[in-house]
């Protein structure tokens, strides 16, 4: 079979295929949602064979994950870096309870933020659950690891993080794929009828076998062959170079003929034999992460290990993505001056599109709301533009489902109006729960749910909710008479400000459903046409 | 061989089927691709920008460093500006003038034009009068592709059957019109060159 020109992401996607997984479960997100959509879109996942559909949430879709391996098959879940919170509560207790079919989690970091709300860093939830992290470096290297991490997780019997970051899953590169499919494993629940089941008496004794079973997992990562050392002529400095920073490590390497030492890692925990050597080896360490200086902090130590540079002693720049030149910088290297960007360059930041509902409900709820007073708790999705020019329509935008608690605790705190706006999308991966507890608690709070039948953000994937979300809302409780369905289009502006008004100034919960199809979805479907 | 190219745009302008073809003909060569894409939230209007590195050695870096573009292709006139630190001395910007203005505070033309001018080697090339004589105002990447092909390296005749195999099913017509626009702007940047 010849290369295949693949994202980072189509080869996490590939290698679970070619790796026998029996399903996928996901939630879509920025940079993980092309390894879902990709097995969605292959033979095995059109004809059913893999199981693909997208899950309501994280959570949702690593429990699901969790089931499918208690069955004794090979699962894989992804999620972008943020996703991980929302699924914590089952993956740290994943570790504790172990797993029986190989189960891979995939996440994908965004350092920089290109599209997230922070760059927190996966690895430190390797650590905290204690489990094994593979971090490799380019596309090849993530397809075979997606093999070798099934492969290890049915050994060890525990979840295996694959931690990919923006760079790698949006790259495309050459990929040798395998000749011959593992084939999918047969249904063969767990047989130990105690290790899922985790009570305290049960909990401890599953713990003591995570706690003991850590000097094993440091022994793989010792052998591994995301692990390795390129040795350089000159011990004047040494680089660990962490995942994709191997790459811009070598890449200087090259670039300025130097003959520096590298210890590239792609698997934790750190193999602390090739650490101690390489240690021993160099006069002056660099250590280069891409992310948090997680391992930077580990081997500095409190007492602040001085032959140690990076991240911490601002060597390399305390945040955001890692490039060829701040590590040619870190080492050294003058660089040459590059032209300035002519002033007359303006930012072009994103915007909703031509004809999109969004604008159409920022349009009305301004002219109802008071600029002054003007509180409106949002959500993530493309609505979240409004809190840019022309609309400056939104006052917050937290995380996943916020904008429905948010509201409610500010109503309690006396705001009047408390005024949500969320997608049909986000609604249903995080915000009927906050609904519930507003409508249990009578606080006056009006949410308006911009539904737009899909989840737009990232390109439109099926929204768990499309058609339900009226009925979603009066089986939590909403009266029926607050539940308002309104169409966002400009000849309705004067009926929806009406309203709008009507609802801010009721006593109690309202939802006003705003719904007309998102813009791209419907140019995408006149295509297919 | 080694060539960096960074390929230009605002989201929705189509900037990764430039990409494609190039890739399609460095694969047939037997070249080495990486090509950062940007996925998210900027493709809603936002400026976008894809780095393409081909090689015939090891390429380990997805992005490309300060100063290491050998080109910069942009289909709009102020995004080819905004990467400019990207480019070698001696590289060479092809760009649009169609300017694409979805900012309130998008400068004026005559300001970028200049700026673009005191780029050592530049190509403009303007998109919508060139469309509109081949009767395919969907053709201009392709148009911009043919104006960079002279600097790219890589053979004309696969860069062709890239194209052929990229519009293949939306049949002869289209096919045809695009293959135009590539000529046409091969012949706009040949006449620059000589």
């Amino acid at each position: 079979m010849s290369k295949q020109l693949l994202l980072g992401a189509e080869a996490v996607a590939q290698g679970a295929i070619d790796a026998g997984i029996s399903g996928v479960y996901a939630y879509p997100g920025t940079p993980s949602t092309e390894i879902t959509a990709y097995i969605q879109l292959s033979e095995e996942g059109k004809a059913g064979k893999i199981r693909s559909t997208w899950s309501a949430n994280e959570k949702t879709a690593y429990e699901a994950a969790l089931g499918m391996s208690y069955a004794g098959k090979r699962a894989l879940v992804c999620m972008k870096h943020v996703g991980l919170n929302v699924a914590a509560d089952a993956f740290i207790n994943s570790a504790i309870t172990g797993v029986n079919g190989g189960m891979v989690v995939t996440v994908a970091d965004d350092p920089s933020m290109h599209s997230s709300q922070n760059e927190q860093d996966t690895r430190v939830y390797g650590k905290f659950a204690m489990v094994p992290v593979c971090e490799p470096a380019n596309q090849q290297e993530l397809y075979n690891s997606i093999f070798y991490a099934f492969n290890l997780s049915e050994e060890i019997k525990l979840p295996v993080i694959v931690r990919i970051t923006t760079r790698l899953s949006h790259s495309r590169s050459g990929v040798q794929q395998v000749e011959k499919q593992t084939a999918q494993n047969e249904l063969s629940p767990e047989v130990d009828g105690k290790k899922f089941v985790l009570l305290p008496g049960i909990a401890r004794k599953r713990y003591d076998n995570l706690v003991n079973i850590q000097p094993n997992l440091e022994n793989f990562s010792e052998k591994s062959p995301l692990n390795k050392l390129i040795e350089g002529g000159s011990n004047n400095v040494g680089v660990i170079a962490f995942g994709i920073a191997y790459n811009y490590t070598m890449e200087v390497r090259e670039k300025y003929n130097l003959d520096f030492s590298v210890l590239k890692i792609g698997q934790y925990p750190l193999p602390r034999k090739m650490i101690n050597d390489f240690f021993d080896a160099n006069k002056q360490i660099l250590i280069a992460e891409e992310g948090y200086p997680v391992y930077e902090e580990l081997m500095r130590g409190y007492f602040n290990n001085n032959k140690i540079k990076g991240r911490l002693d601002n060597t390399l720049p305390r945040t955001g993505e890692l490039d060829v030149d701040s590590i040619a910088k870190a080492l050294g290297v003058e660089l040459e001056e590059s032209t300035a960007v002519p002033s007359i360059v303006a930012m072009r930041p994103p915007a909703l599109c031509k004809g999109c509902g969004h604008q159409d409900v920022f349009q009305a709820m301004n002219m109802v709301l008071n600029e002054t007073s003007k509180h409106v708790f949002s959500d993530i999705g493309c609505y979240t533009l409004g809190a840019l020019p022309p609309y400056n329509a939104i006052s917050s935008c937290v995380d996943m489902g916020a904008s429905v608690t948010m509201a409610k605790g500010a109503s309690d705190a006396g705001l009047r109006p408390a005024v949500a706006v969320i997608g049909d999308s986000t609604f249903t991966h995080s915000g009927i729960t906050g609904l519930l507890d507003a409508v249990n608690d009578k606080s006056p709070l009006t949410l308006i749910i911009s539904d737009n039948d899909t989840t737009a953000m990232t390109g439109g994937q099926d929204s768990s909710g499309t058609g339900k979300i009226g009925q979603i809302c009066m089986g939590i409780g909403v009266e029926k008479e607050h539940i308002r369905m309104i169409v966002p289009l400009k000849n309705n502006l004067e009926e929806n400000v009406k309203i709008m008004k009507e609802e801010f100034e009721y006593e109690g919960v309202s939802v006003i459903i705003a719904n007309r199809e998102c813009i791209q979805t419907a140019i995408k479907k006149r295509r297919v046409k | 061989m080694q060539k960096n190219i960074i390929i230009a745009g605002v989201g929705g302008q189509g900037i990764l089927s430039i990409a494609a073809i190039i890739d399609w003909a460095a694969l047939e060569m037997g070249l080495n691709i990486k090509q950062a894409e940007v996925h998210g939230m900027s493709q809603r209007g936002g400026a976008v920008q894809s780095h393409l590195r081909i090689s015939d050695q090891e390429i380990f870096s997805d992005l490309i460093p300060l100063n290491g573009a050998d080109i910069i292709i942009s289909v709009e006139p102020m995004e080819a500006l905004r990467y400019l630190p990207f480019l070698s001395k001696e590289g060479q910007v092809v760009t649009a003038t169609d300017e694409f203005k979805n900012i309130g505070n998008y400068p004026h033309s005559e300001g970028l034009i200049t700026e673009i001018k005191k780029i050592k080697n530049h190509v403009l090339v303007d998109i919508k009068t060139i469309t509109c004589e081949i009767g395919n105002h969907k053709a201009g990447n392709i148009l911009m592709l043919g104006a960079s092909a002279p600097y790219l390296g890589i053979d004309v005749e696969l860069l062709k059957r890239g194209i052929r195999t990229l519009f293949e099913r939306k049949g002869e017509e289209i096919v045809n019109s695009n293959i135009k626009a590539f000529e046409k702007g091969m012949e706009i940047s040949s006449a620059i060159k000589q």
